[in-house]
């Protein structure tokens, strides 16, 4: 144990924890090595590479083809939109274009997804804070709808690996559709219910208000993106500023926060989920009918010309970015993937410095991380 | 804004910057600028600070080994008593190097991504690069990783350690060149 000098406070009372890599609030393997006077935190830092698989290494040996299922695994609760980055990576590598169908279909699916991670994130959040059960189990309830959607459309449950670069895998049909517009119809109805027990709570307002705090410049200095950026006041959604796929034809507003606390980081997910249902309202509504993949792209032994492209999608965890290289062979000869969940982790010690260390797994929550991702 | 502009500004404030202009064939057209690393921390400060360049989203490396490169060079020779046009094919070993990529954008005017690279000497020796956590913190644990997985070794970065790979790990598995030791052996090093 090392001794450090804190002014007023006895020097027994410095502790060294290492927090993880099993702790419950971490939800994966994660380590945080905290010094702690009493039970204020005096620094932070989490230590990675428990789930390390080399990702990258994997689909540098494989076809652009055969890194789809490999992407599933990285956020492994948002397997839907890491395809979509990486089938944009290609695409854009590759000069492909996608059908329109098959674009509205990308926007269902993905606003799905930010529906049933944003639901389990804030039911984890609550869990760390001690609401045990009831607010993971309602949200559990609904982010089970959807993957029964996802399931009757790609087979899988999590593991979908449903998107192809120039389109999508299999079509989805008209009783498909009508299962996710009654979804998103009752979906308002669960936000009310789940706001009305929640976001006035005074137990809820008293951990999460003020705790945290994460400064507008210090969030786009240190790179974060996603709810967490948004929550501290910076208006960076790329549905609106890429603009990528047929995102601009949807009528929506991008929430933002004013303190850049853990409630504010808390709205963002709720008024996201909502914002997400009118975008599904649009594209459910608007669908048209044609193909779904376009007929010149090749899935196999496709050999992309000499050249680079990276392409970034807003993932529900921030901005999730593929970078390929590709030297005319079969497989991308550099391959790497921009992990949201690892970026956003930059700030943690940032924000815990000074909290107590309960507030910690509450400020881990609010970042909403995956290991997945995190570690590769 | 054009990256000719940017590289005509870089050129014009930092005395002495070299900046060469990587053209991209692919759709995707992303070309980029590769800037000498004695000068890769200043172009950095310019960037961000003149340019608005605020948000530095992605930081990865890339390993280029050698290659042989194979010339054809047509020669005339005289070949008992006639004149000839002999083709020759000469081999030339083109050093490698390791590569860092750093994709910016901004968020203050919404545009991007300006594609910015440096280059290290060789693979071996002198993997040198300057750190460009000083100026965007985004970079702090992206550089770990290519250090931890490329060998670059970044001046300046406050806490340049390995990340992914655990502590006494002594190789870069990310490098082309990477041979993997066998599955039996993996928990003896483990152990070590």
């Amino acid at each position: 144990m090392t001794q450090v000098a804190v002014p007023g406070a006895e020097q027994d009372n410095i502790m060294e924890i290492s927090m993880g890599p099993q702790h419950p609030s971490t939800h994966g393997v994660f380590r945080m090595d905290v010094r702690l006077d009493g039970e204020r935190v005096l620094r932070l830092k989490p230590v990675f590479g428990y789930l390390h698989r080399n990702h990258e290494k994997i689909a540098e040996a494989a076809s652009y083809l055969a890194a789809i299922p490999y992407t599933d695994r990285l956020d492994y609760l948002c397997s839907m939109t890491n395809n979509w980055g990486y089938a944009l990576a290609v695409e854009k590598l590759a000069g492909i274009a996608v059908p329109e169908r098959a674009e509205y279909i990308r926007v269902i699916v993905s606003e799905l997804t930010r529906l049933q991670n944003h639901a389990g994130m804030v039911g984890f959040l609550l869990q760390d804070m001690g609401a045990s059960g009831t607010p993971l189990m309602y949200a559990f309830r609904e982010r089970e709808r959807v993957l029964d959607l996802f399931e009757s459309l790609s087979g899988a449950r999590m593991m979908c690996n449903y998107m192809r670069f120039g389109g999508v895998r299999v079509d989805c049909s008209a009783e498909w559709l009508s299962e996710a517009a009654k979804l998103v119809a009752g979906f308002d109805g669960f936000l009310d219910e789940f706001e009305q027990l929640l976001t006035g709570n005074e137990i809820l307002m008293a951990r999460t208000q003020g705790v945290g705090l994460l400064p507008r410049e210090l969030a786009i200095n240190a790179g974060i993106t996603g709810p967490g950026l948004r929550a501290s006041g910076v208006n960076y959604d790329l549905r609106k500023v890429d603009r990528y796929g047929v995102y601009e034809r949807f009528q929506f507003r991008v929430p933002l926060g004013e303190h850049g606390d853990v409630f504010d980081r808390y709205m963002m997910r709720v008024l996201e989920m909502r914002e997400s249902l009118r975008i599904l309202e649009q594209a459910l509504r608007d669908i048209p009918s044609g193909p779904i993949m376009d007929p010149k792209a090749r899935l196999r032994g496709l050999r992309p010309k000499v050249g680079e492209a990276y392409a970034r999608i807003e993932s529900p965890k921030g901005e999730l970015g593929f970078y390929l290289i590709s030297d005319g062979s079969p497989n991308p000869y550099r391959y790497r993937v921009r992990p949201p969940s690892l970026i956003n982790l930059t700030v943690l010690e940032d924000m815990c410095l000074g909290q107590n260390i309960a507030d910690v797994v509450v400020i881990l929550g609010s970042i909403d991380i995956v290991m997945g991702e995190v570690d590769r | 804004m054009m990256l000719d502009e940017i590289r005509s500004r870089l050129q014009a404030d930092i005395p002495g910057c070299q900046v060469e202009l990587v053209v991209n064939g692919s759709p995707s057209a992303q070309n980029s600028l590769l800037i000498d690393r004695q000068h890769g921390l200043a172009a950095a400060r310019l960037l961000r600070e003149g340019l608005q360049m605020d948000f530095c989203s992605n930081v990865t490396a890339v390993d280029w080994p050698d290659r042989e490169q194979k010339d054809k060079v047509k020669t005339k020779q005289i070949v008992d008593g006639v004149e000839k046009e002999i083709e020759q094919t000469i081999k030339t070993t083109v050093p490698g190097y390791l590569e860092v990529v750093y994709h910016l954008f901004s968020m203050a005017n919404k545009d991007g991504p300006v594609v910015i690279r440096m280059r290290t000497a060789n693979r071996t020796g002198d993997v040198a690069l300057p750190s460009l956590t000083p100026v965007w913190r985004s970079a702090e644990f992206q550089e770990r990783e290519a250090f931890d997985l490329y060998g670059i070794v970044f001046d300046g970065h406050p806490d340049l350690r390995r990340i992914l790979m655990w502590e006494g790990f002594t190789d870069h598995p990310m490098r082309k060149d990477y041979v993997p030791p066998p599955d039996d052996d993996l928990e003896i090093l483990r152990e070590r």
